[in-house]
């Protein structure tokens, strides 16, 4: 199966970007090597500005060249932009309502050997909070390209989160990228499952396998968190009666809050959460972290044995 | 080249007296809001207005303008006043300062006043901003000029040495950041809360051609702008020495007149003295 890095892609997109459009400039904060910026960096020299170790600063900068007519792309490791940035991010972006796309590289426990200090586990829900500000995580390398593209063109400030390790390719050239729009990758009517980011394809995977217990399973990627695309959730809820989340996030304000917000409202029926146990993350291999904090496909497949019981 | 005359002077100085007075009027009126700072940076802002940016009222969003970054946000009175007085909008708006509905906001907000160019207020961002801008202005070949104005406590904020770093770094000798050196912060003297003295110093150290001035005196403001224009390769600090609540007497020097608005008797005395 072919695997890419979402960063990796994002590196890419952000060259492509370049050569389309001259108003693009892209920040680092000294990580351009492991952020994947350094690909634009060396394409467009000019366009590019290295905020050295000051995270707030590269954000406030990027604000300064937006109100000047850029399309300012700043990058760091998800901890902080959203974490070290915040309240420039706040203030200085979203208040204002400003042309600049905070995308993050690193998020979540997948950072690995670096340990918890470095693994962001609630950016999702401090970005989700700010009025103004749209939060994107998309799922593999070609719906990240799709992604940065949809993003430039959307005004005004957002998130993009994106990851560090391989992960496989679960879409074609061909996909459909549309911000605030859900994707059902699989349409089963038993239950479903709405994921983000990396664990996407890990919920495919569970699909499969729940498909030979005879469990048909709906997955949707919901690679938008904000504005998040109800009218998607509560036709699921209506269609298959139960949901469970799994995203590499906190199971407190992320995708799975969100999703809830809408079933509760609009649409009751059981939903169970997969995340992070509103616990800090440790050094290990991002595999073994997976394993160890329980998003694993084994994990997704036990848990909707359970949930569906609760229909 | 601006020249310096008498005539300039005496239009900044008019000028600075009608914003004076306009920020004594509106924060009575307001109840609430920032008077001392307000009033120490009316000189400064003055010269910017109607001696050194090239601006037009009329065309607000001109991408050639010169650009100010009120950074110590807290003040916007001063900076509304001179947007009146420029032209920017009715004069009359400024009776509605901080009430709900307002595009006069408690502090600047670009997206509802014209002529407001950065959404300050948290302290330290607006020089990161005048840095973004700077730098576009830079990429772009553009040659209109950033200024921003900073506060001497607002400068205790991390942020602001993060920003100076990078505009020396980048050469941004199209940027000019004043410091509004009243020497006084909500809880006092800034010696006692938090000295960061010497600040000249500290602005050479990170690289900046640095100036001292009185930052009351038009024709000194003027000469350091100047100097400023013809300085090539480096960003340019002038430390203004002012009075806190400069202009009138019993406000002056003191720090409770940091977030504190005159009552109507204040304000009619505090009118007196200003017309003289």
């Amino acid at each position: 199966m072919e695997k890419q890095a979402t960063r990796d892609a994002y590196g890419k997109a952000l060259v492509e970007l370049g050569q389309k459009y001259d108003d693009v400039v892209v920040l680092d904060a000294d990580l351009s090597k492991s952020t994947k910026t350094a690909d634009f960096a060396k394409a467009f020299p000019q366009r590019f500005i290295n905020a050295g170790i000051a995270e707030q600063n590269m954000i406030g900068m990027a604000a300064g060249l937006a109100a000047a007519g850029k399309v300012a792309f700043a990058s760091s490791f998800a901890i902080f932009a959203t974490g070290r940035a915040f309240e420039i991010v706040r203030n200085s972006l979203a208040y204002a309502n400003l042309n600049v796309k905070v995308c993050a590289t690193h998020a979540g426990l997948t950072v690995g050997e670096d340990g918890g200090s470095h693994q962001s586990v609630e950016d999702i829900a401090i970005m989700r909070s700010i009025p103004n500000l749209c939060v994107v995580v998309p799922a593999d390398g070609i719906s990240t390209r799709k992604a940065v593209e949809a993003v430039y063109k959307r005004p005004g400030p957002v998130y993009l989160r994106l990851g560090r390790p391989s992960v496989p390719v679960i879409y074609d050239e061909g996909m459909d990228f549309t911000i605030g729009k859900g994707i059902e990758l699989r349409s089963g009517k038993d239950i479903t499952i709405i994921a983000c980011g990396i664990m996407t394809a890990k919920c495919l995977e569970a699909a499969d396998v729940l498909k030979s217990d005879g469990i048909e399973v709906s997955v949707v990627d919901m690679h938008t968190i904000k504005p998040i695309d109800k009218e998607l959730i509560v036709r699921k809820a209506r269609e298959t009666g139960a949901i469970l989340t799994v995203e590499e996030h906190s199971v407190l304000g992320g995708l799975g809050s969100a999703v809830c917000e809408v079933v509760c409202e609009e649409y009751p029926v059981p939903v169970e959460r997969m995340g992070i146990m509103d616990i800090f993350g440790q050094s290990g291999s991002p595999d073994e972290l997976i394993q160890y904090y329980g998003l694993t496909v084994d994990k997704i497949v036990e848990k909707i044995h359970i949930l569906i019981k609760k229909k | 080249m601006r020249e310096i005359t008498e005539s300039s002077i005496q239009e900044v100085t008019g000028k600075a007296l009608i914003i004076r007075q306009d920020i004594i009027k509106m924060l009575g009126k307001a109840g609430s809001g920032h008077t001392g700072g307000s009033l120490s940076a009316a000189d400064i802002v003055s010269c910017l207005y109607f001696w050194e940016m090239n601006i037009d009222p009329q065309k607000p969003r001109q991408e050639d303008r010169d650009r100010f970054v009120l950074s110590k946000g807290h003040a916007a009175p001063v900076l509304y006043a001179a947007l009146a007085a420029k032209g920017y909008f009715p004069g009359e708006e400024l009776e509605r300062l901080r009430k709900l509905g307002s595009p006069l906001q408690g502090h600047p907000d670009m997206r509802k006043v014209p002529g407001v160019e950065a959404s300050t207020g948290s302290l330290g961002q607006g020089i990161s901003w005048a840095v973004g801008m700077a730098l576009a202005g830079k990429m772009d070949s553009r040659d209109y000029r950033v200024y921003a104005l900073l506060g001497d406590g607002e400068i205790e904020e991390g942020l602001v040495w993060e920003a100076l770093m990078a505009a020396h770094h980048y050469r941004l000798d199209n940027l000019v950041a004043f410091l509004d050196h009243n020497g006084l912060q909500i809880d006092g003297p800034i010696c006692e809360v938090m000295s960061p003295e010497p600040v000249a110093d500290k602005f050479r150290a990170f690289g900046w051609q640095t100036l001292v001035i009185d930052g009351h005196d038009p024709r000194q403001i003027m000469e350091a702008l100047a100097a400023a224009r013809s300085t090539k390769g480096r960003p340019t600090a002038i430390i203004a020495d002012t009075v806190k609540g400069k202009g009138c007497s019993f406000m002056e020097n003191r720090a409770e007149w940091h977030g504190t608005t005159p009552n109507e008797e204040q304000v009619a005395q505090a009118l007196a003295e200003l017309i003289g």
